[in-house]
């Protein structure tokens, strides 16, 4: 059987699977829709928040970016887990005590203000949207990759399996789901990892793979052996950090700070039945996240290494066969500057944007002297001649390695859960937000129960359709947007849903002026660098040398202060305010 | 609970956080970022070159094949991650026992 076969199979299975469990649970009421009846298991939760969290960047893109950067990845290891000690020790316990149904739920009553609510409901709508356009785009993606269907259809396929179980079984439908998904992604990423982790250093543990000497050279050790091929091939050591040390500080942070104040994340943890379980549930999640992220780095290092005792320097016809297949999706292409008909590989770009490959009038494309596909586009001085995507490092992994077909199957099965789990976890705070938190608390407080599901379905619904649109026709700035929600998430919510739970004395107007200001401080920044004035967006004309990647955690800064300012020259909460933040601070019935 | 026994369980909390969080901002923020050139037995020239730095305490210092900054930036913050958070269930749990929290269902309600 051939890979096509393969993944057909797979897919097909995992698919068969997530629409089984959402046949079987479906929501009968608002609360089973939006918190599955608050009645989830610590470890279910664990692991559906692992698969809510982690998406088509963190399954597809996340090696791949350090495999380029070496230890400057750490950014993205760090920032995206660190966030969960904030979320699972400063914010899920009590929220759970608070025991309603979301983000903006807990900003409205806690702050006593319509106003503070629907400023939350903007962001977490805001949000929620920025990162589902990215998930539905990656699913079209996966299909358009492995099984060379159209993206659109990609897309439409993705947006059909989601519609059945977000819309049909709302947060109960979701978390089950979730659950298989998990398992689906982690078994997807960990098996290549490990096969090639055995052939490399004869070590099955990857997270200690990296660290081992090579079966080949005895002796001396991947790290060492990386770093020598990258300062031959004129690259910087794979080991050392070139990002300056103040930007690393505040871009870890951001992302930590905004993983904190992701509403899809946080809501996960009012679906389990005590605050123990939610502080039982944040463990889990993370250990469940550390298993992807601690065995990424390794990938990183793997493939990496394969690339660059392979292709460098290699004639194309004598270059692996992966080379010429991957060469076909515009993942990786090869301009022969000097005519030798070796491959150079070395810093820099090798010629201007992703490769434009030159079609023959009969649709195939146009081949070069020594085979390779022609590109036109406008060339860049240099030594490198060789164009490579990001995404391949995952994508290409097992082909590199040369592992059997059915794991590159895998591969398209774990990237497919990896992205649905994301995007059905956004879905559903999109249809949360309309349904309860514009409608329901809002608009027509007297809506009846069957009416707000109905609504909610509706929202949900409509989300697909827009998360869709936006799938098949990408906005150019996915990847700058991708910031954007983190920054804001920092940005916004992070402060006031803290300083809600550790201050009584910070009172509505304090809040409305912190987010406000938090908000339109990071906004302003980051589209200044990253829409308006894309070419000053260098470390010279940064504020402070912070990239707008980083900035979020100066807009969380300015929220903190603000909101403690105000509050103090504005009259304190009322009673009632206070004594539920008195409340929410214990666990089980603390009034008796 | 009384309001006295409130107070204690709340500040005991704080104390707790406090704690697990001074690891958390040491083990990543310090360590993972401050510091890392340094546990790597390397430094930055001014013009940005990373070069072996002879008067690091950790220059040849190997754990395993790794050098100890870079692991701890790529592996093991997040090793200390899970131990903090694993630290704080328990220490809660076993606050909740001393105060004698009993905890029921919670019910997510809607009014």
């Amino acid at each position: 059987m051939d890979v096509q076969v393969w993944t057909y199979i797979i897919v097909g299975l995992t698919f068969a699977l997530y629409i089984a469990i959402a046949i079987r649970s479906r929501a009968g009421s608002t609360k089973e829709f939006y918190v599955a009846g608050g009645g989830v298991s610590p470890l279910a939760n664990g692991l559906a928040t692992a698969a809510d969290w982690m998406s088509a960047a963190s399954f597809l893109g996340m090696a791949g970016i350090i495999s380029f950067s070496g230890r400057d990845g750490s950014v993205y290891l760090m920032g995206w887990t660190g966030g969960y000690v904030l979320l699972a020790l400063l914010l899920a316990p009590y929220l759970r005590k608070f025991g309603k149904f979301t983000v903006p739920d807990f900003v409205g009553d806690r702050y006593y203000s319509q106003t503070a609510r629907i400023i939350a409901v903007v962001c977490a709508l805001f949000i929620s949207f920025t990162y589902v356009a990215g998930q539905m785009r990656g699913v079209g993606i996966v299909f358009s990759r492995f099984l060379q269907v159209d993206i659109t259809l990609g897309v439409i396929i993705g947006m059909a399996i989601v519609f059945l179980y977000a819309v049909l079984g709302g947060m109960k439908g979701i978390t089950y789901t979730q659950v298989a998904q998990y398992c689906v992604l982690i078994f997807a990423f960990s098996v290549p990892a490990i096969y090639i982790s055995i052939m490399l250093t004869g070590n099955a543990v990857p997270q200690l793979g990296f660290g081992s000497d090579l079966i080949n050279e005895p002796g001396v050790s991947l790290l060492d052996k990386l770093d020598g091929l990258s300062t031959e091939l004129g690259f910087d050591k794979y080991t050392t950090g070139k990002k300056d040390t103040m930007d690393t500080f505040f871009i870890t942070m951001a992302l930590m700070v905004g993983t904190a104040g992701l509403p899809h994340v946080i809501v996960r943890f009012f679906t389990v039945p005590k605050v123990s379980d939610a502080r039982k549930s944040g463990l889990y999640a993370l250990f469940f996240i550390a298993i992807l992220y601690t065995v990424a780095p390794a990938v990183s290092a793997f493939a990496r290494t394969n690339l660059l005792d392979t292709i460098p320097n290699t004639s194309y016809k004598e270059a692996p066969d992966w080379f010429r297949k991957w060469e076909k999706s515009g993942l990786i292409a090869w301009k022969d500057k000097n005519q030798d008909g070796i491959i150079q590989y070395t810093k820099g770009k090798p010629f201007e944007g992703k490769p434009n490959f030159v079609k023959l009038d009969n649709g195939d494309f146009k081949r070069g002297f020594n085979g390779e596909i022609v590109v036109s586009n406008k060339i860049i001085k240099g030594e490198n001649e060789l164009y490579i995507d990001k995404d391949i490092m995952v994508l290409a992994n097992p082909e590199i390695a040369g592992l059997p077909d059915w794991v590159i199957a895998l591969v398209a099965a774990g990237g497919l859960a990896a992205a649905l789990s994301t995007a059905a976890g956004l879905l559903l705070v999109i249809s949360t937000s309309v349904a309860h938190d514009l409608i329901k608390k809002s608009i027509n407080p007297n809506i009846s129960e069957k009416g707000e599901l109905y609504a909610a379905r509706l929202a949900a619904i409509g989300a697909v359709l827009i998360a869709g649109y936006f799938g098949i026709n990408p906005p150019d700035y996915v990847a700058a947007v991708v910031a954007l929600a983190f920054g804001l998430a920092a940005a916004s919510f992070f402060p006031i849903l803290i300083l809600g739970i550790f201050s009584k004395k910070v009172n509505k107007q304090g809040a409305i002026c912190g987010m406000l200001i938090g908000l339109a401080s990071t906004l302003a920044y980051i589209i200044y660098f990253k829409f308006v004035n894309v070419n000053l967006n260098t470390p010279e004309n940064w504020l402070f040398g912070i990239s707008p990647e980083g900035f979020g955690t100066v807009g969380m800064v300015l929220n903190f202060i603000i909101t403690l300012i105000v509050s103090k020259f504005t009259p304190e909460p009322p009673t009632e305010v206070q004594n539920m933040v008195e409340n929410i601070r214990y666990p089980g019935d603390a009034k008796g | 609970m009384n309001p006295q026994d409130k107070r204690r369980y709340w500040k005991k909390n704080l104390r707790y956080l406090f704690f697990l969080l001074v690891i958390w901002f040491v083990s990543s923020f310090i360590l993972g970022i401050v510091l890392v050139d340094y546990l790597d037995g390397v430094k930055k020239t001014p013009e940005g070159i990373t070069v072996e730095d002879s008067n690091s305490f950790f220059n040849g210092f190997r754990l395993g094949g790794f050098k100890l900054g870079f692991w701890i930036a790529e592996q093991g913050a997040i090793y200390v991650f899970l131990i903090i958070i694993g630290l704080y269930v328990w220490l809660m749990n076993k606050l909740d026992k001393e105060f004698n929290i009993e905890e029921k269902e919670i019910s997510t309600s809607d009014h």
